[in-house]
């Protein structure tokens, strides 16, 4: 667990190679990765306690999708765009955590 | 007998219960648990008998739910005054012992009291914290109470020195009472500290973690970046709350005593530290061994944001604050976290009249989405803030690179230093020269028959305009270019001067920091 322990290892800053050590805050970073156009992620960590399409639906933006409920309270996910339901990456009575996939709409 | 010492034999009597704090059996569960008691703590922590204890009949004022019948001795928290090295100090210290050291509103009132008395007195105040949280029985009270606290750390922040141990679980709100005040110390497998507990995480999100693993000693000391002390026993705890005590002044008008000034003790040679490719890495905290007094440097925050280093030393004596990147870790880079770590510690030294010297070898701010998604651009602010605000002396030192924002971000002329200092080895430049070249010669390169050899050319051009100190110290931005070995003379009398320093602010209410 220790940074100290680690390895120096080339570190690119502004085009020019240095010898450091990573700490492992650094090694443990999230990866950004884009996201898929349409994709439905949890904006609150919390439980799937209802889906209300189905794969295949055609769906319009706005429509009601699932309800999470999340610190008490059943939030609504809607759809973001039109389009129709791809996958559905969840099932009822699954927790999830934030900026979990939940669903993935294909847009029109 | 007589009258009088019948009341003497009443109060020993009475006395000897409360100091006996939840009996026996709970001291064992204490014991058992790895954790001295609340008054082990406090004679541990400070001169020999020096602590005279407060308030120690107070009854807490709990009605419902049984809680009229149940006795609380000292109500679960000791208070009272002593001294460290001679240094008043108050100190408070809650007793697992006594109902799980669960704060209600007479617990809470005689943290408040003693708080009052430190801002008054304007000593130190150090909080030991060791308790379930709020005591559920209590309704609203126990909330009231921790609200006081609060309010109290705050408006004491800056004027006197605030120090938090975190010796046994700190849990829910009650950890914003530490997180208010200047130094939280933390002890291996002993502090647990956390918003929300993994029992409540496991029943929300499913998700199975411990509590070491989610609020332990080492993720306060090593990623939140929450705690400043890491020790591995109370006693080792104990000893680095001593030592800071004896760098730091007792409040915001005092200077800390000098003591006898000591010529740097390390068998270090300061000519040899740096290595002259500035691409290498070294310890930068060997460059300040190489300066201070008996090379004694204590380090804050030393595993959290290793990327920068900050801490105490002293010059002739006197208490100077250090700020130095460390080319060893992340190659020295700002980012969220060493700006953060940064721009506290300068405040800190700010507010407490302590000297900045600042050691500068950085390639810029760590790239990365994560970084900008993070606000690297309102965290990297706030170092400009904490510089710019500083009306104590401020001395840079400029060992190697000094690249872009970096460059402007340590403490440069431009946000008010007071002596810059650069060494010959310093490249003070807009970025990297091989950045540079990419840019300036971009048409030369794409042209050239030999893409490379064109860019190694360009770079070595780039390398032979800027980087090096000149160019900085012909606009009177560096105000001396220094051997290595001159240092520690030239900050001493860097020093010396601006003992009497006097900069003036408009007058406000208060800034706005980018918090």
């Amino acid at each position: 667990m220790d940074t100290q322990n680690n390895p120096y290892v080339d570190f690119v800053v502004t085009a020019r190679k240095y010898k450091t050590r990573l700490t492992n805050k650094y090694i443990n970073r999230p990866v950004w990765n884009k996201r898929p156009d349409g994709e439905v992620v949890s904006a609150l960590p919390g439980t799937i306690v209802r889906i209300a399409v189905s794969k295949g639906q055609p769906v319009e933006e706005g429509e009601q999708l699932m309800i999470l409920e999340a610190m008490k309270m059943q939030n609504r996910i809607l759809a973001p765009v039109s389009g129709t339901v791809s996958e559905i990456y969840v099932k009822e009575g699954d927790k999830i955590s934030k900026n979990h996939p939940v669903l993935q709409i294909d847009p029109k | 007998m007589t009258e009088l010492n019948k009341n003497i034999q009443t109060l020993r009597e009475k006395k000897a219960v409360v100091e006996k704090g939840g009996g026996e059996a709970a001291i064992e569960k204490q014991v058992a648990m790895g954790k001295l008691t609340a008054r082990e703590r406090i004679l541990a922590l400070l001169d020999a008998n020096s602590f005279h204890e407060y308030d120690m009949f107070v009854k807490h004022d709990g009605r419902d739910f049984g809680m009229d019948k149940k006795d609380f001795p000292g109500d679960g928290v000791v208070t009272g005054t002593g001294a460290i090295f001679g240094a008043p100090i108050c100190i408070y210290a809650q007793d697992f012992t006594v109902a799980g050291g669960s704060l209600g509103l007479q617990h809470a009132r005689k943290i408040t009291k003693i708080m009052d008395h430190a801002l008054k007195m304007k000593c130190p105040i150090i909080g030991i914290n060791d308790s379930g949280g709020a005591r559920i029985q209590e309704g609203v009270q126990a909330l009231a109470g921790y609200g006081e606290i609060f309010y109290r750390n705050t408006i004491a922040s800056g004027v006197i020195p605030q120090i938090s141990l975190i010796l046994g679980p700190c849990a829910g709100g009650a950890v914003y009472s530490p997180a208010l005040t200047d130094f939280v110390f933390v002890v291996e497998n002993i502090s647990k500290m956390f918003i929300t507990g993994p029992n409540v995480i496991k029943t929300v999100l499913g998700e199975d973690i411990s509590m070491e693993d989610l609020g332990g000693a080492r993720i306060h000391a090593e990623v939140t970046g929450n705690a400043h002390f890491y020790a591995r026993s109370e006693q080792e705890c104990f000893d680095q709350i001593k030592r800071l005590v004896s760098f730091i002044p007792w409040n915001n008008t005092e200077r800390r005593k000098s003591l006898q000034p000591q010529e740097p003790s390390t068998s270090l040679n300061i000519e040899n530290v740096v290595p002259q490719d500035p691409r290498q890495p070294y310890d930068v905290r060997d460059v300040i061994r190489c300066i201070v007094d008996a090379s004694d440097f204590l380090e804050v925050q030393e595993l959290w944001a290793a990327n920068i280093v900050v801490g105490f030393g002293r010059m002739n004596g006197q208490t100077t604050g250090f700020v130095a990147n460390q080319p060893m870790v992340l190659a020295g880079v700002l980012d969220c976290d060493s700006s953060d770590k940064a721009a506290r510690f300068i405040r800190f030294c700010d507010s407490f009249n302590i000297p900045i010297i600042t050691l500068e070898d950085m390639p810029g701010y760590l790239p990365g989405v994560d970084q900008e998604h993070a606000g690297v651009i309102r965290h990297g602010a706030k170092v400009l803030y904490a510089y710019s605000e500083a009306t104590v002396p401020k001395i840079t030192v400029i060992l190697r690179k000094a690249y872009g924002g970096g460059y402007i971000a340590m403490n440069s002329r431009h946000l008010g230093a007071d002596f810059m200092f650069a060494w010959p080895s310093a490249e003070i430049a807009v970025m990297g020269p091989e950045g540079a070249a990419n840019i300036i010669f971009r048409k030369e390169i794409m042209e050239a028959e030999d893409e490379d050899a064109m860019r190694q050319e360009k770079v070595k051009e780039y390398i032979e305009t800027f980087a090096n100190p000149f160019v900085a110290a012909s606009k009177g931005f560096i105000d001396s270019v220094i051997e290595p070995k001159e240092t520690r003379a030239l900050l001493l009398h860097a020093l010396e001067l601006s003992a009497l320093k006097e900069e003036f602010r408009p007058a406000k209410k208060h800034g706005l920091p980018p918090f």
